[in-house]
């Protein structure tokens, strides 16, 4: 395959707050390779936004802060890059839109002002120059009346609209890697499609790797290369798209699947795992999805597990898939969760 | 904006009446005759009469009301009845001293308190917040008389650098043109002389400036607390910002909006409420005209004060609402 983008090796980010320190991100390890579509999936308060945030140095400090890990973009680790550097990657090598159109834009300044500074922050070009080429980014994103547009402020654009002038501000330096988190959960499904199909279109004819943040299977399906599952701060599977929606292996990743609304099954109830996910908490024994997990068996409350290899390029962080545990255990469950 | 302008300023106009509304009775409010109450317990049935009839206030309230309406449009303030003179053309001076001292204790408040506040809430829990918010603390507590003579014992008397008293060098009075002495120094080029002016300017313009100054800087600081923790700065720094950018520009913006509030609303407590102040600095001030027409129970001009100092209050209001709506889009009317 191609040049990886970015690879994330163990990165941990902890909060350090009045109850204690929050593992919030606990040694997640993934990559992204150039022009790839990288999902993270996972229920709300898994850790996925604040991974990102630490991509871009972004998460809010204090109270968090990154404790350890690497976070390698080109070669170069960014854990720990001083601001300065920071600054000049973040909206032209990296950039980022986030899951709040509403809020997202400054309601203060027209359009054009927040457009124009994504250039002049790392461009040498004049103000008119800059709003050229926002109008043109703006019809790039597929906005009508570009031009009229450009001089309108936040409050009188729409929440599908917002959305994609932020992405034409993510995308105005051509980014390397572009990160959205969750970018389409606050709009409605029609929109929601039209956002993905342009974040797809984008990734096809500039080639930018982009890792979408997503609770949501349904969109993982859509446009998604290479999918990584977090749960409780951990990465607990990865695999290709295909492969994990057809052949999850992880109990966590079959309940994702199963609780996805399906046409031509005619289920009245929708699945949906029992429980929540556990807060983050420091020198916790056992798998973090034991208490909800169907599958548990004694090992599950007494070891941590590790990413176990599944298969090519497959890593599952489920005991069932450790080499000591036996080979009946693994065929009969997963054959039992998946009937597709 | 001009039509909204409009608007405002025709709204205004019953807000006006309300105020002559109140003005016009606090002589009707006096308890017993306010002809007996003006000349004193010794005066004589007959020049209670007369003045009534001079006054008018043999009439009934009504046509009194109207006749004081009619003048105060005409520009007509009556007159005052110690000193004889008309009070409109006798009043200016004093509401130049106090507006000048105003505005310097103003720009001292809102550059300062505004700077210190954001600092605070830029580094917040860093030795500056530390000490800043402290010092915020005992301006808002301490009195302010004390804190006037402290300075003037210390700056004027122990150290010589600043006068205490007084607008200007009183042997050397300025020919006043619009008796804002600073700028009438400036239209007659007599910069040595301006730079006097300024001098008297500095201790009380601080000393009234601390109160507002204090409150400004806590405001300050938790609107822009508030602000940085918004999604538009987060964006703001994932563009690639720098951090000056985005707290004078992005956060700023937003932040100052509560503050805006503050700051009218301290402007017009300082235009009418600095007695205490002009008096210890001999400020020939709007309250200490008012104040000694109290003592000496010239009530027209009490009247003239209080709805002149109301009037500045209103439009002070006015000034911030038009400023709320050039900085925020979203307010509509
Ligand atoms: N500012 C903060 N202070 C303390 N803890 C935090 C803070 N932000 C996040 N956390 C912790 O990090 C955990 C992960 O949060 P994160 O926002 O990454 O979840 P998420 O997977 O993005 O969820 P969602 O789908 O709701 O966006 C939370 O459970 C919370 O405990
Ligand atoms: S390790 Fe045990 S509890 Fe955890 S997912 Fe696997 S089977 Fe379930
Ligand atoms: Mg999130």
């Amino acid at each position: 395959m191609s040049r990886i983008v970015l690879e994330i090796k163990n990165l941990s980010t902890h909060f350090f707050t009045d109850s204690g320190e929050i593992p919030a991100v606990d040694q997640v390890s993934l990559h992204v390779h150039k022009g790839e579509v990288v999902g993270i999936v996972g229920e709300s308060g898994c850790g996925k936004s604040v991974t990102s945030l630490s991509i871009m140095q972004l998460v809010p400090n204090p109270p968090g802060k990154i404790v350890g890990g690497e976070i390698n973009y080109k070669g170069e680790n960014l854990a720990f890059a001083s601001e300065k550097r920071m600054k000049k990657l973040r909206g032209n090598e990296i950039s980022m839109i986030f899951q709040e159109p509403m809020t997202s834009l400054n309601p203060l300044f027209t359009i054009g002002n927040q457009m124009r500074e994504a250039f002049r922050f790392h461009q040498k070009i004049s103000k008119k120059e800059a709003r050229e080429k926002s109008i043109s980014m703006l019809k790039l994103v597929g906005i009508p009346r570009a031009e009229s547009i450009i001089d309108d402020y936040p409050h009188q654009l729409s929440g599908g609209m917002r959305q994609r002038v932020m992405i034409a501000m993510a995308m105005s330096c051509d980014p390397e890697l572009l990160i959205a988190d969750e970018p389409t959960t606050a709009l409605d499904v029609t929109i929601q499609a039209q956002i993905l199909d342009l974040m797809r279109k984008l990734n096809e004819e500039k080639d930018t790797a982009i890792l979408l943040i997503t609770h949501d299977l349904g969109v993982v399906a859509d446009i998604c290369d290479r999918v990584v599952v977090m749960y409780a701060g951990q990465v607990v599977e990865e695999g290709s798209k295909r492969e994990i929606l057809k052949d999850p292996k992880h109990p966590y990743s079959q309940g994702l699947i199963r609780s996805l609304p399906r046409i031509h099954e005619r289920e009245q109830k929708l699945y949906s795992i029992p429980g929540t996910v556990p807060k983050p908490k420091l020198g916790r024994v056992g798998c973090r999805f034991a208490p909800r997990c169907e599958l548990a068996f004694n090992r599950c409350f007494e070891g941590n597990p590790e990413l176990y290899v599944t298969g090519e390029g497959r890593r599952s962080r489920c005991f069932l898939y450790d080499k000591q545990e036996g080979e009946a255990i693994n065929d009969a469950t997963t054959e039992a969760v998946i009937g597709d | 904006m001009f039509s909204y302008i409009l608007r405002r300023l025709l709204m205004l106009i019953p807000v006006l009446i309300g105020m002559t509304l109140i003005t016009f009775s606090i002589v009707h409010l006096i308890p017993g005759n306010p002809a007996q109450v003006i000349l004193g317990e010794t005066a004589t049935a007959n020049a209670i009469t007369e003045l009534e009839e001079s006054m008018g206030l043999n009439e009934p309230y009504f046509v009194q009301y109207g006749h004081y309406l009619m003048d105060l449009v005409q520009g007509d303030l009556g007159t005052s009845l110690r000193s004889k003179a008309e009070i409109s053309k006798e009043i200016w001076p004093y509401i130049a001293a106090t507006f000048e001292l105003t505005i310097f204790a103003m720009i001292f408040a809102v550059v300062v308190g505004v700077n210190a506040g954001i600092i605070s809430a830029w580094k917040q829990n860093s030795w500056f917040d530390f000490l800043a918010m402290m010092v915020a603390l005992i301006g808002v507590s301490m009195p302010i008389f004390w804190l006037a003579l402290m300075e003037q014992w210390i700056f004027a008397q122990e150290l010589g650098w600043l006068p205490a008293y007084g607008r200007q060098n009183s042997r050397d009075p300025i020919a006043a043109i619009t008796h804002f002495y600073v700028l009438d120094s400036l239209i007659h080029l007599d910069f040595s002389r301006t730079l006097t002016i300024l001098k008297h300017l500095i201790l009380p313009s601080i000393a009234l400036g601390t109160i507002p100054m204090a409150i400004i800087a806590r405001m300050t600081r938790s609107s822009m607390l508030e602000v940085m923790k918004s999604d538009y700065i987060r964006t703001v720094r994932a563009k690639g910002s720098g951090q000056f950018l985005v707290i004078y520009k992005h956060a700023l913006k937003n932040a100052i909006i509560p503050v805006l509030t503050v700051i009218g609303l301290q402007t017009g407590v300082l235009l009418g409420g600095a007695i205490l102040t002009e008096t210890i600095f001999s400020w020939p001030g709007i309250g200490r005209y008012v104040y000694e027409a109290i003592s000496y129970r010239d009530y027209p001009v009490i009247q003239s004060g209080i709805l002149v100092v109301a009037f500045i209050f209103v439009l002070i209001n006015l000034a911030v609402d038009i400023l709320y709506k050039k900085i925020d889009p979203r307010i509509k009317y």
